[in-house]
């Protein structure tokens, strides 16, 4: 018999299907409304969001929680430009994405048409990949590139634009085959002899130190990784994109370096002779001025992308490779080789004890974030999902909270997209719904894109909200205390508008309120109980509060400020 | 010389072109030239990159993860033969017409259209010798001037 002709539409939903997606984010429009037509009948869940930037944070939040591929939908023109923050912010932490795009029909491409924006080009520098389709019998092939391409080698955003004529046009299913793609090729496995050069360096080596990132959870290698420096005894610095990627609480873990890491972190990457680093990028907020960045350290960098190697620090030992294969071929190779680190551990744990991380909450006064943070985790569960914004808070869970399982901590690192905790929580609660997700945000970064509350009630996504709410853009106020003379230009919001426990539950949600220490426990435990519908709690926090441990941008990490007291210094 | 000669096989694509130079700008590299043309393999173009010394690294390595770009090789400078074609409209008049065909003539420049009060020249050859080609006619006017870009091949010495 023959087979049917299918639309474009039906192959884009059928070529989701056969790709064995289950959920995905958008929001329809003109050009994309063929493809919603069929996904009516679909097994595929849609999630409705109220703005495209909202979807791709969604799906961005899912894929980060799975570590597979997210998927968004949206229509051509405001739908398409819409999406970019969310594309882009998805290439800076390498997170699997496929967004689909309508376009105008084919014969209008170029006419300044109604909706029309030119996609493929606007996206060409914020994807790994993008493609414009031209005849409906490319979309299962296109798909199946595109997943591939977004979910290995250094994963990342891929584009698929897709006019409206094309959507309409009938073609045949043609079953999808992975076929080589000339130009693709990730190296996965690491060349051997690097890895003995690595291993000669670390025998050499009196104060190793890991410094690892997302790569370790991109890989799933946490467990190689917790091998690694268990066995042979080598502490860990833990990037913002790499918390949970080793257990925070464990000996060996000194937590997140740079310019708002604790002291400890920061300093023995300084104090270190050789770093071995592996699935990360030496980002500024990492090196600082890298001039100045670990001047002692012969470097081993390993990283499934070969432009990270050398780009920002040159390597002794540059390796190309999966994470999880560099760590397992540096384990094979030291063998039963004991590293003499004791002195260095000792060098490491007199600094922790000198320099802990502090914070001080007074009975009566404001609400400090860390306090509240500390009271949060003690009440949550053990894997709950925690989504932050950008700023402050961001900084100070990074620092506080207590990361022990890789994908339970999303933010948005490279970019720093304020407004991407509410969406992303939502599309991390969409994968996991019996688990606890925590929406740990501002209130500037919750006013960017509150509206996808009304997505989360809608949706019934029941995640938690906490908002700190400072009544300003905490860290731009930050930075006008210490380098803008106390100027607070523009950075100043209010504690009282929006009304957040009444906008909470304008939008179908529960809305409750702290404001001082003997509240803290109790609004908690309510939050806690509530799974039938997400919960808002509105936790009013001291504006004059400010992050330290604190380097500031292109200055030394040798100079770390940890208190107001030492603004002097700079 | 600090300058490093980049060929690049690419899959002959819409949109290639753009990929490159978009990633090109937004690294902030410096080229001094970029050609591209078809080769002898269907669906395959080549680009050839001129760039500096310490942006050849960065540029490989950047290009290479565009999922379009096949392969790059960076030509060795001693053993890579280099070609470029360069238009010149110069402006002649009686006194000085022979004068200008002559010396033209005798750098290997063509003359593929003469006028009144012109003359175009065409000439092939390195960017060396184009520079000098140009310095030769400067005095006598050029009108417009056109250069195709650097291409290159690697000899097989």
């Amino acid at each position: 018999m023959e087979e049917k002709l299918l639309s474009g539409a039906e192959l884009v939903i059928r070529g989701l299907e056969h790709l064995k997606v289950s959920t995905i984010f958008g929001v329809p429009g003109g050009a994309i409304l063929p493809a919603y037509d069929p996904l009516y009948d679909s097994p595929i869940r849609h999630i409705l969001a109220r703005h495209e930037q909202g979807s791709g944070h969604m799906a961005e939040g899912y894929a980060q929680a799975t570590g597979e591929l997210g998927v968004v939908i949206a229509t051509s023109g405001p739908g398409a430009t819409n999406l970019i923050t969310s594309l882009n912010n998805a290439l800076m932490d390498s997170t699997p994405l496929l967004a689909i795009t309508g376009q105008v029909a084919t014969e209008a491409i170029g006419n300044d048409a109604f909706q029309e924006a030119y996609t493929v080009g606007l996206t060409m520098a914020a994807t790994k990949h993008n493609y414009l389709i031209t005849d409906a019998s490319e979309i299962p092939q296109v798909l199946l590139e595109a997943k591939h391409i977004a979910t290995t080698g250094r994963p990342g955003p891929v584009l698929v634009d897709i006019p409206k004529d094309i959507l309409n046009q009938k073609a045949k299913w043609i079953e999808p085959k992975l076929v080589d793609l000339p130009g693709y090729k990730p190296t996965l496995d690491a060349n051997p002899k690097m890895i003995q050069q690595a291993v000669n360096l670390i025998k050499d080596s009196k104060k190793p130190l890991l410094y690892v990132g997302g790569g370790i959870i991109h890989s799933k290698a946490n467990i190689e990784l917790f091998d690694l420096a268990q066995k042979f005894n080598i502490p860990v610095v833990t990037t913002l994109m790499g918390r949970g990627a080793f257990p925070d609480g464990h000996e060996l873990c000194l937590g997140m370096p740079g310019m708002h890491g604790n002291y400890t972190a920061t300093t023995s990457i300084q104090n270190s002779d050789l770093l071995i680093a592996i699935g990360v990028r030496f980002d500024d907020r990492v090196t600082a001025n890298p001039k100045f960045f670990a001047q002692n350290a012969k470097v081993i960098h390993a990283d499934i992308d070969p432009a990270e190697i050398g780009k920002v620090r040159d390597a002794e030992v540059p390796i190309v490779g999966d994470a999880k294969s560099v760590i397992k071929g540096l384990i094979d190779k030291l063998g039963d080789t004991k590293l003499e680190t004791s002195n260095w551990i000792q060098e490491i744990n007199e600094m922790r004890e000198s320099y802990p991380l502090t914070f001080t909450q007074d009975e009566d006064g404001p609400l400090k974030v860390p306090y509240v943070l500390e009271e949060l985790q003690k009440m949550s569960e053990d894997d709950s999902i925690v989504v932050s914004g950008v700023g402050q808070h961001q900084m100070w869970i990074s620092l506080h909270w207590k990361f022990t399982k890789p994908n339970t901590w999303l933010n948005s690192g490279g970019l720093g997209t304020m407004g991407y905790s509410l969406p992303a929580a939502i599309g991390a609660k969409a994968a996991y719904p019996d688990r606890q997700v925590l929406s740990l945000d501002g209130d500037g970064c919750f006013q960017m894109t509150c509206q996808e509350l009304i997505t989360a009630s809608t949706e019934n996504i029941p995640l938690k909200i906490v908002v700190f709410n400072n009544g300003n853009h905490g860290m731009v106020r930050q930075w006008q205390k210490i380098f803008y003379k106390n100027r607070f230009s523009a950075s100043e919001l209010t504690h009282h508008t929006p009304d957040y426990v009444k906008l909470a539950e304008a939008m179908g949600a529960v809305g409750l309120r702290m404001e001082q220490k003997s509240e803290v426990k109790d609004v908690f435990e309510k939050m806690l109980e509530i799974n039938d519908k997400p919960v808002l709690v509105d936790c009013v926090v001291d504006p004059d509060d400010m992050v330290f441990p604190m380097v500031p941008a292109g200055g030394s990490n040798d100079v770390i400020i940890l208190n107001e007291e030492d603004l002097k210094k700079i | 010389m600090s300058e490093r000669i980049l060929s690049v096989l690419v899959e002959d694509k819409p949109g290639v072109l753009a990929r490159i130079s978009s990633t090109i700008s937004r690294r902030g590299f410096n080229i001094n030239s970029l050609s591209v043309g078809p080769t002898n393999i269907d669906g395959r173009s080549k680009m050839t990159i001129v760039t500096e010394l310490e942006s050849v690294e960065q540029v490989k390595k950047q290009l290479n993860k565009l999922i379009n770009v096949i392969k790059i090789v960076e030509l060795d400078p001693d053993n890579t033969i280099e070609s470029e074609v360069l238009l010149m409209k110069v402006s002649i008049n009686k006194d000085s017409q022979t004068s200008v065909i002559e010396k033209a003539n005798l750098s290997g420049a063509k003359s593929v259209d003469v006028g009144q009060d012109y003359a175009v020249f065409e000439l092939t050859g390195t960017s060396k010798e184009l520079k000098k080609f140009e310095n030769l006619m400067k005095p006598f006017g050029i009108i417009e001037m056109i250069r195709g870009g650097r291409i290159a091949i690697q000899s097989n010495l």
